[in-house]
């Protein structure tokens, strides 16, 4: 029994970091933007094929095709935001909210127009789990977890040090102050779009890179990372990544008592204990 | 053809409640519900469910199936009506994903991904198609026209007043001193019912029901409806409703011309059609095809 909450617990920590990546998207663009981007999903698919596309196509090593997954998703970001979601901003964040599920369904039928809705899978090495005392730990899981880890790493330490993530804070922090201090707020929206968008790639193909894509990949985890966000505060980073532990990890403990097939249901019970008893989040601002 | 165009018809009445069950709720009420699917499979299940397992006669169920959606709706908003618009909206989208997981696996009550079949409609069996296509039209219509009609008469009321004022600025009206979240919470309770009634009529009309049939997308559908109609009028919502129908079935005979494609080539065109005509219409006329008239007390007294 220990060995089996042990085994869950591991398992759910791994999930919770590749969870981390597309929540601190999301939960950037609601800092700086102030608006939940459900386009998120989306991206999250276009960094995975995008990801595809490098590793199965031209055959480069995963580690690339990840830098590829983050470039391609954080461009489309770009130029979506900029066609689309851009001009909406004025006429209030609900409207740019509705208008960001119609442009997933629009990227996610791309998608689904190009490479059809069959199952891809990456070319990987085929890796025999690790086994240690009764504990079984994927060696591909690990990585994936690491690559995660190194994603969160450098979105830290280019926030916390280079005067671009300075700027992106200082809105995100108080956008009047910023303006007056003359920050342009294009183009830290744009940075915000980018990095945001391409964490929702690298995230997506991450999360692929476990099992297998179609065009609901980034859609199917959705619940959960929003979850994340919500649970750790929407617009707070380190948030997000304590809500992916707890969605995570709650996820992988709901096993002990409920059918796999509700697991993505943790998410959202998680969201509504949280609201009812923290209505801003585990680290979050006030979200009334 | 006619059968084909009577049926249509009868979408556009389903499309239309819905919008009218949305336009209380985010038209009046201004909170968004992006997860309006979930209480449509609510009212469909649950008239489906009464009326095959425990014989209850149609009108009851379409009853039972209005009332359980609406306390589905009370209890979604009494959690989250003190939440800013952004929660609300991942608490709904949330919600309708939970509620399609549960009619998936509760395979005992709800039959799981084969759904639900054999339900009964009326003077089904003894109508030919085209007649039960004609009775189910004018049933759906009336259903519409009333429940119109009904909230129209709510959102001219003292009632539909506080709602829009909640919708301009909450803190005025809480100063005015209305209870605000009592307010919400009605507006939404009401609007999930009306959903809840547009689910378990198409339960009848269709006799069958599976999860597949309460995708994410259908919300899209029905946003876009109010949207394009005019939001916070139950006219535009009736008319917006139509409009989506014509707008759906018209890409089904652009497939035609696109002979070229693989079928699923086909559906991805249509879908991200949908998604694209939503954008357009939040562009091009964000107030919808029959606005809503606000009166505008003048300042500047003679």
């Amino acid at each position: 029994m220990i060995a089996e909450l042990t085994q869950l617990l591991i398992n759910g920590l791994l999930s919770g970091t590749l969870l981390a990546v597309p929540a601190i998207g999301f939960t950037a663009i609601y800092a700086v933007l102030r608006f939940p981007n459900f386009a998120v999903a989306s991206h999250a698919t276009i960094g995975a094929y995008a990801g595809f596309i490098a590793n199965v196509w031209f055959g480069l090593p995963a580690w690339v095709a990840l830098l590829a997954a983050f470039i391609a998703a954080g461009i489309v970001g770009v130029v979506s935001d900029e066609l689309v979601l851009r001009r909406l901003r004025s006429s209030g964040p609900m409207t740019v909210a509705i208008a960001s599920v119609a442009l997933t369904i629009v990227l996610e039928n791309l998608v689904r127009f190009s490479f059809g809705n069959d199952l891809l899978g990456y070319d990987l090495p085929v890796l025999r789990d690790w086994r240690f005392s009764g504990l079984r730990v994927g060696p591909q899981q690990l990585q994936n977890a690491a690559a995660a880890a190194a994603a969160m790493a450098a979105l830290f330490l280019f926030l916390a040090f280079t005067r671009t993530g300075k700027m992106m804070r200082a809105v995100a922090d108080n956008p009047m102050l910023a303006a007056l201090k003359g920050i342009d707020a294009l183009t830290v929206a744009r940075l915000a779009n980018f990095a945001g968008m391409g964490l929702a790639g690298f995230g997506g193909m991450l999360i692929g890179l476990d099992t297998s894509i179609d065009p609901l990949t980034g859609f199917r985890v959705m619940l959960s990372v929003f979850a994340a966000a919500v649970v750790g505060g929407l617009g707070s980073i380190p948030g997000a990544v304590l809500g992916a532990f707890v969605v995570g990890v709650g996820e992988e403990l709901s096993l002990v008592v409920l059918d796999p097939s509700y697991r993505t249901a943790v998410g959202f019970v998680a969201i509504l204990v949280v609201l009812s008893f923290r209505p801003r989040g585990l680290l979050g601002e006030r979200a009334y | 053809m006619e059968n084909y165009l009577l049926a249509m018809a009868v979408f556009a009445g389903f499309y239309a409640l819905m919008a009218l069950g949305l336009n209380v709720i985010f038209g009046l009420a201004g909170m968004i519900n992006l997860g309006l699917v979930g209480f449509f499979a609510i009212g469909a299940y649950a008239s489906a469910l009464l009326t095959v397992k425990l014989h209850w006669p149609l009108l009851a169920g379409w009853g039972a199936a209005l009332l359980l959606s609406a306390l589905a709706g009370a209890i979604v908003a009494l959690i989250t009506a003190r939440l800013k618009g952004d929660y609300l909206a991942i608490v709904t989208l949330g919600f309708a994903e939970v509620i399609r997981l549960a009619a998936s696996n509760e395979i005992w009550l709800t039959g799981g991904t084969d759904g639900i079949s054999a339900i009964p409609g009326p003077w089904r069996g003894m109508a030919t198609p085209f007649q039960f296509n004609l009775i189910f039209a004018v049933i759906v219509w009336l259903v519409v026209c009333a429940t119109g009609l009904l909230l129209g008469r709510l959102s001219t009321s003292p009632f539909g007043r506080v709602l829009r004022a909640i919708r301009e600025d909450e803190m005025v009206a809480s100063v005015a001193g209305k209870p605000v979240l009592r307010f919400k919470v009605q507006a939404f309770t009401v609007g999930a019912g009306v959903l809840g009634l547009a689910g378990a009529l198409y339960g009848h009309y269709n006799a069958y029901i599976a999860p597949d049939g309460f995708q994410p997308l259908i919300t899209i559908y029905v946003v876009l409806a109010l949207t394009a109609g005019g939001t916070g009028t139950m006219r535009g919502a009736i008319l917006g409703a139509i409009l989506v129908v014509f707008l759906t079935e018209g890409t089904r005979f652009l497939g035609g011309a696109m002979s070229g494609l693989k079928p699923v080539q086909i559906a991805a065109v249509r879908e991200g059609l949908i998604g694209a005509a939503l954008i357009l219409v939040l562009y091009v006329r964000p107030q919808g095809l029959l606005p809503e008239k606000t009166r505008i007390l003048s300042l500047e007294t003679p």
